[in-house]
């Protein structure tokens, strides 16, 4: 397949496919529609992700409008591993939405702003073009707006409002970061910036680097900028609140990956100091707040925040260890797929059990004892137990900081994890261990059967990801280690976006 | 020109936030606004602002002469005017919706999301 379809395709099927199911939306075959078409959308992100390992970073000029002056779209290792995951994420939430999203919310038009937001979120991974990556924001910024208050509850409402204005806030700190770029640069081509940012004032773009910390910080949910994050995750469809934990936050952590490695390397001891304790705070804070919640949900919103955390952590290593950015890199997929699941479990537990209020609901265990194991493996993986995916990312990370004698790190790494695992096993004595409050006993068996294989094999083949992950990770660490070296030593990604430069 | 534009967006920014440090929820949103046209400024301000000298290239020539001000910044601008057009009006259909359903625009009143403690 040619290069010019490869790139973009990805991209526009779901926009295709947001169309179709919209006219289509009054019916049932919206959402099969949906289902087709994002296993569609996850064949082309294989294609893709195959051809960048076979043949290195990959680029393509829209319209033909030769780099920097038109828009690029390119793939390095870093950027087709995570279209392939949204791909993964989409097709999951989309089956899961089969039977978790009500008629009345799919006339909404549920199916085509789910497709809206995958493709803002592949746009934002395969954008070469700084201003561009901001239009992606805001495709993914409205679809996710809509998809928060559809249903328009009160509870979605006053989410709604934290989460829209707090994400105004930081995108307007992004443009204008860009418009300060482009003023000092001339260029918003990423490729074309890492050249032109080495003849700029060091302190002007330390300023510039500071406003897109804090454009990108609030999308990522750091400290301290993370407070809209648990406001809001926990009331829409649990379809939208997996699609959000998993993807939302990231296109945040891989927008601070790919500018602070590629651009923003002016004054590492600066930034990359900054991102370090702004990690730290983040993992500590984010499993302190969960361990304050009772709610299924709220719980796993704030554990989004401390994980976060270890993907920055990664980040602020990046300039004194290869390793640290590639246990970054790792953390983010594995966490993607943990995270979406844990979401996902939460929904099926809140429909037989009535709630997801923790004091409310119980006896999952006896009446459903597939539903406990399929919220264990995630579980433990993100709390980090071996031999799950979780172990080997926080592994790496742990290893990383004490090569570079950073104990303390180390240390909060360490600790995180034990309160993860404290408000897992505090999820699992209420939810599951002990008997349901009104004496009943919820089992799968009481949803339809159509309803309870939807709902189920989602869960279940995300499940099996993380133990393959876990089992075997050879594989994927060798394709995370490559798109760290692709970042750190980008020259591949420079050559095939701008063709080969002379150097100096 | 170059000295004034960068003032007012300063005294808009100032006028932005303290509408933002309000706890109604309409004018934090009149901030927002307020803000984001001053970020719109900040990219007209980077692409150079120069009285008559339209970036217009001569027949012939690869570049337009020197001394004019660029053009992709004003395009930038139509951009993040017409997407920021577009989610104020989302936002702002939210908070009146939200206005209906919790009868409020106090930020500190709006606590359904998120409870307060049981004391």
């Amino acid at each position: 397949m040619s290069l010019a379809l490869l790139l973009p395709l990805p991209l526009v099927l779901p926009f295709v496919i947001a169309v179709f199911a919209f006219l289509f939306r009054r019916g049932p075959e919206g959402r099969w529609i949906s289902v087709v078409g994002s296993a569609l959308s996850l064949i082309a992100g294989i294609a893709l992700l195959i051809h960048v390992l076979a043949n290195g970073p990959v680029a393509t000029q829209m319209g033909d409008w030769a780099a920097p002056f038109g828009i690029t779209l390119v793939a390095d290792t870093l950027s087709a591993v995570m279209v392939v995951i949204t791909g993964i994420t989409g097709l999951a939430v989309a089956v899961y939405a089969v039977s978790d999203i009500t008629p009345a919310q799919e006339e909404l038009g549920f199916h085509a702003l789910f497709q809206t937001l995958l493709a803002g979120v592949t746009g934002a991974f395969l954008t070469g073009d700084l201003f561009n990556l901001y239009v992606w924001f805001e495709v993914m910024l409205i679809a996710s707006f809509g998809l928060l208050v559809l249903g328009g509850t009160k509870v979605q409402m006053d989410a709604g409002i934290k989460y829209v204005t707090l994400n105004l806030i930081s995108t307007i700190l992004f443009l204008s970061g860009i418009g300060l770029l482009y003023g000092t640069t001339g260029t918003l081509n990423m490729a074309d910036l890492h050249y032109a940012v080495q003849d700029a004032d060091p302190g002007l773009l330390t300023v510039i680097a500071t406003m897109f910390l804090v454009g990108f910080g609030v999308k990522a949910a750091v400290f301290p900028l993370f407070f809209w994050l648990p406001a809001a995750y926990h009331t829409p469809s649990f379809a939208v609140s997996a699609v959000f934990a998993g993807l939302l936050t990231k296109v945040g952590v891989y927008a601070m990956m790919r500018m602070f490695t590629l651009v923003f390397t002016q004054d590492v001891a600066f930034t990359h100091t900054l991102l370090l304790w702004i990690a730290v705070a983040t993992m500590v804070t984010g499993v302190l707040g969960a361990a304050a919640q009772t709610d299924f949900r709220r719980i796993l919103s704030f554990h989004i925040v401390s994980q976060i955390g270890y993907m920055v952590l990664g980040l602020a290593l990046a300039f004194q260890s290869a390793f640290a950015l590639m246990g970054a890199i790792f953390y983010l997929v594995h966490h993607i797929i943990v995270k979406a699941n844990l979401f996902l479990v939460a929904g099926v537990a809140n429909r037989i059990s009535g709630g997801n209020e923790l004091s409310k609901i119980g006896g999952l265990y006896k009446g459903a004892p597939l539903l406990g194991f399929l919220f264990l493996i995630p579980a433990f993986s993100l709390a980090g137990f071996p031999p799950l995916s979780g172990f080997w990312a926080k592994y790496v990370l742990v290893k990383a900081s004490l090569d570079l004698q950073l104990w303390w790190v180390a240390f909060f790494a360490l600790a995180v994890g034990l309160m993860t695992i404290y408000s897992m096993t505090k999820i699992w004595g209420s939810a599951f261990w002990k008997p349901h409050p009104e004496g009943t006993v919820p089992a799968l068996g009481d949803l339809p059967g159509d309803d309870r294989r939807a709902l189920i094999v989602p869960i279940a083949g995300l499940a099996v990801l993380t133990i393959i992950i876990g089992l075997f990770p050879e594989e994927f660490i060798a394709v995370a280690a490559r798109a760290a070296e692709e970042l750190l030593d980008p020259s591949a990604y420079l050559t095939a976006v701008l063709g080969e430069v002379p150097t100096e | 020109m170059e000295l004034f534009v960068p003032i007012m967006v300063g005294a808009m920014i100032a006028a932005a936030v303290y509408l933002m440090l309000a706890r109604n929820v309409l004018r934090f949103l009149f901030g927002l606004i307020l803000i984001s046209n001053a970020a719109n400024l900040t990219i007209f301000a980077a692409g150079g602002l120069t009285p008559e000298a339209p970036p217009l290239i001569a027949s012939g020539a690869a570049a337009p002469p020197e001394g004019v001000a660029n053009a992709l910044p004003q395009a930038l601008v139509l951009t993040a005017i017409v997407i920021g057009f577009g989610l104020f009006a989302f936002a702002l259909v939210l908070v009146y919706r939200g206005y209906q359903n919790l009868g409020t625009l106090d930020s500190d009143e709006m606590r359904l999301a998120e409870p307060e403690e049981p004391k």
